[in-house]
């Protein structure tokens, strides 16, 4: 019994950590192409739940119509968001462009409290079984979905920055601004597109978390728990934030398993990634992919 | 001096730089109105001392300058009789000049062929054109094709053949080459400079070189500048300059009676040029 509460914790932190690996990646996204670390990335999931949760509930539109609209809803707003707030800021020393989205991510808490109250709101039905069995564990369909549409975004990120022009032209606008504008590059239109995509992917996580927990304020948590993912990573690795977040994912839920069954601490769950957080940060500061540049010698 | 205009007027010029003055953080005076003319499918060169201002005019041609806090506080650049002083880089670069960074500056966690396909960002004319014009380069560099790895491990050499092909890749009807030869071996920047000679008779792109190695500039430039503190001091054709004996003395090494070099940074302070 207790073997198969492991695996199926051990399954649970996989999802979840996949999940964590989108949002880190985002914020990966958004710290290698501007510099600029975001603490409102928790806030963009939800902004997102809120969004969808919206178009399902109040406008009563179908969920797989809501899904997409959610995604081109988070980009306009991710585009309007650093072209209104953080593009006057490109220039200002970066600790004040952190400050701001420090502001952002208060400002965004208030304003979603503000229209949508600070009760959970359970999403309705969405998929019409509670769970499914997978090789006899019993998994949540919209985990199952999530897993399926993080797979597919890791995908598309990776064909994206590999093989499209306007991937490569982020990688060099990460690599050095100036050598991208020399090449014809708008670094602008980058930092707009990086803000677009980190607000529109990071929605799913939000969708996805609001489905199974019901939508609130608490949501933003998700976003902190990032932090962890991202620095065990490495805070400018893509690869890095994947990996760090499935670490993050299994190991919240396997010192869930090792607190109920010996310590009895409680909460330990969610304390535990940032005791990880403390601990990479001493012996390993650049994170387990953060780039190292080349030297020829 | 500086009226290369007057001389070039049968010409038709591509590019004209015209007393332009440039201010670094709205305080710095850097080039103190400098004027010159690149005719259309020319190789000029930009010559001087270190700190002259020679990357700066590039980078006032280029836009690059704004990504310093740079800016033309006064005169036009005109190219193709439009000025574009002061514009955003990625517009210039769309118009038609790319600029060589000093250094190379290639993109080092990027494979070769990567690299390149950046230098092709602005075009719109599709993959199999750009497709075609990565075969192109890689018939003028040869060695760049066997290079399958990141381009941060490539030879000095190799990465500027990389930074000029990535040029190329643009398409561009002007090239602004920072300092082609810096940190490369002699055999290697003659091998440069005759590609850069061969790229220009082949595709009839036009260059504006900026160089500290004079002899090697003159010998593939068919007119040359030279600056100093911000100004241009002396301009003729490649053979005025190679023959003048001010350009002997201070670029190419006087190979009458050799001085020191104390006595010789003394004559020329005095002589100062003008």
């Amino acid at each position: 019994m207790t073997s198969n509460l492991l695996v199926q914790l051990l399954i649970n932190g996989l999802i979840v950590g996949t999940l964590y690996g989108v949002v880190a990646m985002c914020f990966v996204l958004i710290y290698k192409s501007t510099q600029v670390v975001n603490f409102a990335q928790g806030e963009f999931l939800l902004i997102g739940a809120w969004a969808c949760w919206w178009m399902v509930v109040e406008a009563a539109l179908p969920f797989w119509l809501a899904f997409p609209l959610t995604f081109a809803f988070m980009m306009a707003f991710g585009v309007i968001l650093q072209m209104v707030v953080l593009r006057p800021l490109i220039g200002e020393p970066i600790i004040s462009v952190i400050m701001v989205t420090i502001g952002l991510s208060i400002f965004f808490q208030a304003v979603t409290k503000w229209i949508f109250g600070a009760d959970v709101q359970p999403f309705p039905e969405i998929f019409p079984v509670k769970s499914v069995d997978v090789f006899g564990l019993q998994v949540q369909p919209a985990y199952l979905m999530s897993l399926v549409v993080s797979l597919l975004i890791m995908a598309g990120f990776a064909w994206f920055f590999k093989y499209s022009r306007m991937g490569l032209a982020m990688r060099a606008t990460a690599f050095n601004q100036q050598v991208a504008q020399s090449l014809g590059i708008s670094v602008k239109a980058v930092f707009a597109m990086a803000w677009a995509i980190s607000a529109m992917v990071s929605a799913l996580a939000g969708v996805v978390v609001g489905i199974v927990n019901g939508v609130s304020g608490a949501l933003s948590f998700f976003g902190i728990k990032v932090f962890p993912a991202v620095i065990v990573g490495g805070l400018d690795s893509v690869i890095g934030a994947i990996v760090g977040g499935l670490i993050i994912g299994v190991l919240e839920n396997m010192a869930e398993y090792v607190d109920g069954q010996w310590l009895q601490l409680g909460n330990l769950y969610s304390v535990a990634p940032f005791y990880v957080l403390i601990v990479i940060l001493m012996i390993k500061p650049y994170g387990l992919f953060g780039t190292k540049n080349i030297e020829r010698v | 001096m500086g009226e290369a205009a007057l001389k070039l007027a049968p010409e038709e010029s591509l590019l004209t730089v015209n007393n332009i003055e440039v201010v670094y953080d709205d305080v710095i005076l850097v080039l103190r109105g400098v004027s010159l003319d690149v005719p259309k499918g020319k190789i000029v060169t930009l010559l001087g001392p270190n700190g002259a201002g020679k990357s700066t005019t590039l980078k006032a041609i280029s836009g690059l300058l704004a990504t310093e806090d740079g800016e033309v506080t006064r005169g036009a650049v005109s190219f193709m009789g439009e000025n574009i002083a002061n514009r955003a880089p990625e517009e210039i670069v769309r118009r038609g000049i790319f600029q060589v960074m000093e250094g190379r500056r290639i993109i080092e966690d990027m494979t070769v062929g990567e690299n390149l396909r950046l230098g092709a960002f602005t075009r719109k004319d599709g993959a199999a054109a750009i497709r075609d014009d990565i075969d192109l380069v890689y018939s003028y560099f040869p060695r760049l094709k066997e290079r399958t790895g990141l381009a941060g491990y490539l030879s000095g050499g190799e990465q500027q053949m990389l930074a000029i092909g990535r040029a190329l890749m643009a398409r561009p009807k002007m090239i602004l080459l920072d300092e082609p030869s810096m940190g490369l071996s002699p055999l290697l920047v003659k091998e440069v400079f005759g590609i850069i000679e061969q790229l220009n008779k082949d595709l009839g792109i036009t260059i504006l070189l900026v160089e500290q190695n004079a002899r090697m500039a003159l010998k593939v430039a068919d007119y040359g500048y030279i600056m100093e503190s911000g100004k241009i001091v002396l301009d003729g054709t490649k053979d005025e300059l190679v023959n003048n004996e001010d350009v002997k003395e201070f670029y190419l090494g006087g190979d009458k009676e050799r001085k020191s070099f104390k006595n010789l940074k003394s004559y020329k302070r005095r002589k100062r040029w003008l």
